[in-house]
């Protein structure tokens, strides 16, 4: 299974990652991917993700091709 | 209906005067507007400048989907969302928030409504330059 694991702001500067293109099997939901994209760093309790552009959960289900994205509360406007 | 992410400076009332050119005469009776402009002080310090990081992809398809989702649930004419990212400077427009429609109550609640869940959900995130260091902004959802 291959994802694209993309990672914004802050949580960019903590893991040291931006955009990574992650070779893997095994992995289920979004924690999974997290895990194994940051090797296991601690993840900040208000992360944020989203599969596919849209808002998702860390027990979210995902799929080989999937877009997964990290990132903090938002600030924008 | 238009959204546009804007890299440099944007003068909110011309975006607002040229929107309100192409629509049809004498089919709204009401336009509700919102601007948000970047200050020069939070928490206490100066604020020099600031950068808006986003994620463009989600960025426009959220907001492409909150703009259809405000047309579903109100009687609209037209809605324009204008928002910054990169190098800001105080003074500068960040966000411009229009709704155009029959009646004012629409108007005003899919204003409310668009700027809410921008500010809720929209993936941005502000990076402020003070006289002392460069942080980024944890909680602007009150602002």
């Amino acid at each position: 299974m291959q994802f694209n694991v993309k990672f914004f702001a802050s949580l960019a500067e903590r893991t040291g990652l931006t955009d990574i293109t992650l070779d893997a099997h095994q992995l289920t939901t979004v924690a999974d991917v997290w895990d194994r994209a940051t090797d296991h760093q601690s993840r900040p309790a208000n992360t944020l993700c989203s599969i596919n552009l849209v808002h998702a959960r860390f027990e979210d289900h995902v799929h080989d091709g999937d877009e997964i994205a990290f990132f903090p509360p938002v600030t924008g406007g | 209906m238009a959204v546009r992410l804007s890299g440099v400076v944007f003068d909110p009332w011309q975006e607002l005067s040229q929107q309100a050119a192409n629509l049809p005469k004498g089919k709204h009776g009401a336009c509700a507007s919102f601007v948000g402009t970047m200050r020069d002080f939070n928490l206490g310090d100066t604020v020099q400048s600031m950068t808006l990081e986003h994620y463009p992809e989600m960025t426009q398809h959220f907001l492409d989907n909150t703009v259809a989702a405000a047309c579903t649930r109100w009687d609209l004419i037209d809605c324009l969302i204008v928002h910054r990212y990169g190098d800001i400077r105080p003074g500068d427009a960040i966000v411009l928030i229009a709704a155009w429609s029959p009646h004012r109550a629409e108007a005003f609640d899919a204003c409310h409504f668009l700027i809410e869940e921008l500010k809720a959900r929209a993936p941005f995130w502000k990076k402020e330059t003070t006289d002392h260091s460069t942080r980024w902004v944890h909680d602007s959802t009150a602002d």
